[in-house]
């Protein structure tokens, strides 16, 4: 049955550009959407785009026909944080396109114009089912010659990891590193860091404010260049979020107070100590990126690491997707790890199924293009044959923006070559 | 001033604590020899659950019987006696879960610079260090890795060096001090070091090794001098000529030379591993194991011949250029091959889900028609992971006679929803889910966090 719907599914990606409409049927379908979980659904593709979606929906005449029953569809997964496309090899090899080590650029930094599509970790991770990702700065850090990097390091993007590899949404984050590790980059106090980002913001309103003069030489000078003090503009008017690294329960309070004061939108990235705190964020609408494993004191600012943060969260009101805390970039893919941990913590299935999916589409502004299966958003749908977040099963088809992506990458072909190791010639000669 | 006096006052306190026991078993010990004395037990009969014995089987339906710390026996409707019967209906057991490669307790949480003790960084060879000199037993890591299963563990030290230091094998209990969680009987090992991390360290400082090449010519000149130095004991022995003084760090070596200490090789690339099995043929010893290995999916069949065990992580790779090859399905070309595949954690979270990185392999695996069992599988965490650290006679298995070191968990153990119930060393329950009565919580744990009397 595998093989069959495999062969079909190829077959499809074959005709792709003959076929305007792909419909396929038979799957229990989990939209994340008004719709819920559909059983024995069709789910209609017409180029990049779901159509239709429903138990009471019939393939339209002419639309190639596949066969899921009894599958399981989810929409594409979406990682709410990590450097796709910006890293090749972490450490000490390899294009790092990541961190802004210079002087010259801090808020006005953009990772969009150095990601690559064609990165090995784009189809390692597609095949297991990743259609979208935030793409970040690196947050830098202090290394033996002191601070590397900024406290605000710069501008993330949305990328989807299709064929076509197009960035969905520049400039969707702006982010932020606060707590021990920016008080690493700022001069050895957290309240440096924070300084620094209030100067930031002081300077941006200045340069809002007085534009005019700025230009015509009549205001001071800025300790931020041009670009940062352009980028920082969608923070201030509150449509760009802040993307926060920061875990200790004092600084979140710190940041709700600065949120408030200069009616700015954040996102906490990290948060271990959010769930001390939940009511309080679910009150001024901050959301968090939840390390679903993360449980151990591995600093001072995460003495309250625990299991089951996220349930906290949930029952408070506190929007939340889940991230894998270790490996976000070369392993994005091990999010369905994290929610299924989640789940054994107490997380509802299908809350931490959006965990991994429509909330962080949400979270950054794209929910109306990708996150859940409905009609109008981009086809992006994952064909598993059992629970997806157990970690034995596997996607057996992705589509991403209605294409069939291959279900190759570096390591399957390194795998195969190394399968045929009966083949009688050195690996260098096989396939 | 006053703080001196303090310390001084204090371990005046703690030497007449001493001498007050001094006629205990422990005073005619070996220094640096294990103290643990297991937790107390009684008889238990765990009713009625699908167990995976660690030696690749299955049976279904099966009761286990703890006596005296040992297992006694498994099997259907076994004869209670005088044991306490716990119904696990619906739960799966299989042996505790052995990780090989952990660095709790050198590398501890919270991870301050003062508690960075896991590399001895100072010479590219340091054979003297003995890791569990570094051990902090107060590590919450440990109380973590216990929720996850693992009753024992091997402690190393870091991989900055070609040679690091001996490791230390733990029984997972909390002590006072590491002698009181040495695992008892269990060989020392060694942690050498291939490839990118040594000549990096020592490299960067202008110093050998700053090549692969480098790195090799550090191992055989070491080994050169652990040699003669085993050479010179052994005449002096034999009436011929003065034994060497003492040298730390060329005992551990010779030690390794003598098959008394087992080898614990950090390598990633295959051709590397091929090459340090030929440093091993020359000097005359045997790599036991190496860890990462990346790359042993290239040479399976080297390793099944050279009966070394490959420690993997089941998909980690790309975070520097030596793991940059790393596939997911690596252990289970290891273990198609015949050789020894074991899971290993390096890493204080992952040590609390290695059932769950086993998994992820399983899924790999049956993606390309390989496909794994739960009962061969639980031998990567269990059986093969106490042959490579030479505790195999002992635990890693539900033989009758074994240390009775024994998981309980909700459901099929690779199953991401599953959870380690009850936890058992030498017969002893060491946690049990849910229980503040029974479960350990580490000195730093206490009143540093809101669960544990801290502020709100």
């Amino acid at each position: 049955m595998k093989r069959l719907f495999i062969g079909i599914a190829t077959l499809a990606l074959t005709f792709s550009a003959f076929a305007e409409t792909t419909a396929i049927v038979g799957a229990k379908v989990h939209t994340v959407g008004p719709q819920g979980t559909l059983m024995n659904a069709t789910i209609v593709i017409r180029d990049d785009k779901i159509i239709a979606v429903g138990s009471d929906v019939s393939a339209p005449d002419g639309a190639v026909v596949l066969d899921a029953t009894g599958k399981i569809i989810t929409p594409g997964l979406f990682s709410p944080f990590g450097r796709l496309g910006l890293v090749e090899v972490s450490s000490s090899a390899g294009p790092a396109d990541a961190l802004q080590r210079g002087e010259l650029f801090t808020a006005g930094f953009d990772v969009a114009d150095a990601y690559n599509p064609r990165s090995t970790l784009i189809a390692i991770n597609r095949i297991e089912g990743v259609t979208r990702a935030l793409i970040a700065p690196a947050p830098g850090g202090a290394d033996d010659f002191g601070a590397v990097g900024h406290v605000l390091s710069g501008q993330a993007a949305i990328v989807n990891l299709g064929d076509d590899g197009v960035i969905d949404q520049r400039r969707a984050a702006m982010v932020v590193t606060l707590g021990e590790r920016g008080s690493g980059l700022a001069g050895g106090s957290r309240a440096g860091a924070w300084l620094t980002l209030r100067n930031a913001l002081d300077e941006a309103r200045d340069y809002r404010n007085h534009k005019g003069d700025f230009e015509r030489g009549l205001r001071r000078e800025y300790e931020h260049s041009v670009a940062d003090l352009e980028a920082l503009q969608g923070v201030l008017s509150g449509t760009v979020p802040m993307l926060v690294a920061l875990d200790r329960a004092s600084d979140i309070e710190v940041l709700i107070a600065l949120c408030k004061e200069y009616g700015l939108r954040a996102i906490i990235n990290g948060g271990t100590e959010a769930w001390m705190l939940a009511d309080e964020l679910a009150a001024a609408d901050i959301s968090v990126l939840v390390a679903a494993t993360y449980n151990l004191p591995g600093d001072f600012d995460r003495l309250n690491a625990r299991r089951g943060a996220a349930v906290v969260l949930a029952e408070a009101g506190v929007r939340f997707a889940l991230t894998d805390g270790q490996s976000a970039t070369h392993n994005a893919r091990n999010i369905t790890q994290s929610a299924g941990n989640a789940v054994a913590d107490g997380l509802a299935w299908d809350l931490a199924l959006r965990a991994i999916t429509l909330t962080p589409a949400e979270i950054y502004g794209v929910a109306d293009i990708a996150g859940s299966i409905e009609p109008g958003k981009a086809a992006d749908i994952v064909i598993w044959s059992a629970d997806p977040l157990e970690l034995t099963n596997y996607p057996d088809q992705v589509f991403i923006n209605g294409k069939a992506i291959p279900m190759q990458s570096r390591q399957t072909l390194l795998r195969d070559r190394y399968l045929k190791s009966d083949s009688g010639q050195p690996p260098a000669y096989r396939d | 001033m006053n703080k001196f006096i303090v310390a001084l006052a204090t371990s005046a306190v703690f030497i007449t604590a001493c001498s007050d026991s001094s006629d205990d078993d422990d005073s005619g010990m070996a220094p640096y020899a294990s103290r643990y004395v297991p937790l107390s037990s009684t008889s238990t009969l765990l009713r009625n659950a699908t167990v995976l014995t660690g030696t690749g089987e299955r049976v279904d339906n099966a009761d286990v019987l703890l006596a005296d710390g040992k297992i006694v026996s498994v099997g259907a409707e076994l004869d209670a006696g005088e044991a306490a019967v716990i119904d696990v209906s619906g739960m799966w057991i299989t042996p505790g879960i052995i990780d090989v490669h952990s660095h709790l307790g050198v590398y501890p949480s919270p991870g301050t610079a003062s508690h960075s003790d896991g590399n001895e960084a100072t010479a590219p060879v340091t054979a003297q260090v003995w890791a569990e000199h570094s051990v902090w037993p107060h590590d919450p890591g440990f109380v973590t890795a216990l929720a996850g299963g693992v009753t024992s563990l091997q402690i190393l030290p870091g991989s900055a060096n070609l040679i690091g230091g001996r490791s230390v094998t733990l029984k997972n209990v909390p002590g006072r001090n590491v002698m009181e969680m040495k695992f008892p009987g269990a060989p020392y090992g060694l942690k050498m070091a291939c490839g990118e991390n040594p000549k990096r360290v020592y490299g960067g400082r202008g110093q050998a090794p700053g090549t692969r090449m480098g790195n090799v010519a550090g191992y055989r000149t070491a080994w050169i001098e652990a040699a003669e130095y085993r050479d010179k004991l052994a005449a002096a022995d034999d009436g011929q000529g003065e034994a060497p003084t003492r040298d730390l760090r060329l005992e551990t070596l010779a030690g390794v030379l003598d098959g008394e200490i087992l080898v614990h090789n950090h390598c990633y690339r295959g051709d590397e591993m091929s090459v340090m099995l030929d440093i091993a043929k020359e000097f005359g010893y045997k790599v036991g194991t190496f860890h990462h290995a990346v790359e042993a999916y290239k040479i399976a069949d080297l390793l099944a011949e050279a009966d070394t065990c490959a420690a993997v992580w089941a998909d980690w790779w790309g975070f520097k250029m030596e793991a940059y090859d790393g596939i997911r399905e690596n252990a289970a070309l290891i273990d198609k091959a015949g050789a020894c595949a074991v899971i290993h954690s390096d890493d204080d979270l992952g040590i609390q889900r290695l059932n769950q990185e086993s998994a992820k392999i399983m899924g790999s695996a049956a993606r390309v028609g390989i496909d794994i069992a739960p009962e061969r599988a639980i031998r990567w965490i269990t059986s093969n992971a106490a042959k490579s650290l030479g505790i195999a006679e002992m635990t890693g298995t539900l033989e009758a006679g074994k240390m009775a070191d024994v998981v309980v968990w909700s459901d099929n153990p690779f199953s991401v929803y599953s959870k380690a119930e009850r936890v058992y060393i030498d017969g002893a329950l060491a946690f049990e889910r849910g229980n503040t009565a029974v479960n350990p919580v580490t000195d730093f744990s206490v009143g540093t966090t809101t669960a544990t009397g801290g502020a709100k």
